[in-house]
């Protein structure tokens, strides 16, 4: 990918730094470590974290913030363990994933949750055929309202992007 | 031995039989685990989309368990990072959790309970010495591999370096206690890919093709997971690795109390393997039920 020049912004490392997971970022002196280990680059080159790091200290915004890449970290802690800058890669990555979705880059996966925890406290409905099943085993019946994390939601704001409140 | 039990979201609904052995085993072996209504999704969900979301509904859970003077037993492992690091943030941040509480509002948190997965509760609370007392029906001549998963572990800093993540052995010891063999093998400690499966389905099942696809010549009775997440990953959807890989797995996938149930001497129809999807026949033959 060519670098356009006149696109760069500067700021993007600190807008990454204060955010809570980006903090350690400009530790980084791009040692691979944390590309090496990672378990989704195994499958698909085209995921590399010591480039998404790279671009960011760059200042390439717009390029990282609309990337399916910053969605496909599973979460899997096996940089943060082994980088030895303590950049914190994990954390960094739902730090960008943070700034993407108040930028409105939101992957569509994440608006099913939200809508499902809005309706259901959880992820899954408990309908009462799950109830019944579960009577059948006998495990006690789950009443979730979904009420409760409708409100947190509402109140942080993020109820908006499954089309809700504020 | 007394904790508020936090199923979470996967396990009610599609990890019933992890949620009816563990309720069988903790029976057996004195552990209190009470059920607290008013619990909700963990937050582990949100927290791609905003931290202090997925930190709200965290610290909402903990508080409800402190209310009742209980600590948090977990069975998810994606639950347990989750409410583990948001525990210990909110126990060290005296400024954080003022400001957590006020946005909670109705309830807060003063950060006195511990969290602690099932697994690591039998590990620590109990101990492997203790646990084998309990044992009656030793699991002698099965083989089966640990799969520790991802989050049970890490990040190490918010689990007190209770196991380390780069050569774990917690799960083994679980599984050696029963009598049975823990196998070793190269992708101990691969990532089953489920926190991706709802982004790139592809590569997710990639990622769990490479665990069976090596498991599948070694001769186990079973993969033996701590995590509903995992179990998605490696039973749910084994057949649709197979199709991929154009490969015959077959492996069968528990979760670690059923195993620990049948050495604890609870009948096999009580510890829920109606309910594996792919069906352990074979596994319970040689077992003799
Ligand atoms: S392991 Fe750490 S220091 Fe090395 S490239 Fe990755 S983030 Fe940078
Ligand atoms: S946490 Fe994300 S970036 Fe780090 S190794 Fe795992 S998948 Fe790769």
């Amino acid at each position: 990918m060519a670098i356009s020049l006149t696109k760069l912004d500067p700021n993007f490392k600190f807008q990454v730094a204060s955010t809570p997971g980006g903090e350690n970022i400009t530790r980084c002196f791009a040692c691979g470590t944390c590309s090496a280990g990672c378990p989704v680059r195994e499958i698909d080159e085209r995921y590399n974290p010591r480039k998404i790091i790279h671009m960011v200290l760059l200042g390439m915004k717009d390029e990282v913030l609309k990337s399916d890449f910053i969605w496909l970290c599973t979460s899997c802690y096996t940089c943060s363990e082994r980088c030895p800058q303590d950049v914190g890669i994990t954390d960094l990555m739902t730090a960008l994933k943070n700034i993407a979705v108040q930028e409105g880059y939101v992957h569509p996966s994440y608006i099913e949750q939200i809508k499902a925890l809005s309706s259901f406290d959880g992820l899954y409905e408990i309908a009462d055929f799950d109830n019944k099943k579960r009577e059948k085993f006998g495990l006690p019946k789950i009443q979730r309202k979904g009420e409760v994390l409708k409100e947190i939601m509402d109140r942080t704001g993020i109820s908006r992007l499954a089309g809700g409140e504020k | 031995m007394k904790y508020a039990l936090f199923l979470g979201c996967t396990v009610p609904v599609r990890g019933m039989n992890y949620e009816i052995a563990a309720r069988k085993v903790a029976e057996r072996i004195g552990l209190h685990l009470v059920d607290v209504d008013e619990f909700t999704c963990c937050g582990f969900p949100v927290k791609a989309v905003d931290v202090e979301t997925s930190f709200l509904m965290a610290a909402r859970n903990l508080a409800l368990a402190e209310n009742r003077g209980l600590d948090i037993c977990t069975l998810c492992s994606a639950c347990t990072s989750t409410l583990t690091e948001v525990n210990k943030v909110l126990k060290e941040d005296e400024e954080l959790r003022e400001i957590i509480n006020e946005k909670l509002g109705n309830i807060r948190y003063n950060g006195n309970i511990e969290v602690k997965h099932f697994s690591r509760i039998l590990y620590e609370d109990l101990g492997i010495c203790e646990l084998k007392n309990f044992i009656v029906e030793p699991l002698e001549g099965f083989r089966f591999a640990p799969h520790y998963g991802c989050h049970y572990l890490k990040p190490s800093e918010v689990y007190e370096e209770f196991d380390n993540p780069e050569a774990p052995v917690s799960l083994d010891e679980l599984i050696m206690v029963t009598g049975a063999e823990s196998v070793d093998y190269t992708t101990l400690k691969n990532c089953c890919g489920g926190g991706i499966l709802g982004i790139d389905e592809n590569v997710a099942l990639k990622m769990s093709a490479k665990k069976l696809m090596e498991l599948k010549d070694k001769g186990i009775d079973g993969l033996i997971s701590i995590c509903p997440f995992c179990s998605i990953m490696y039973e749910g959807n084994q057949k649709k690795i197979e199709k991929m890989e154009n490969a015959e797995i077959g492996i069968p996938v528990f979760y670690y109390p059923q195993i620990l149930g049948l050495a604890l001497g609870i009948p096999p129809d009580e510890l829920g393997f109606k309910l594996n999807r792919v069906k352990p026949k074979a596994f319970l033959e040689k077992l003799g039920a």
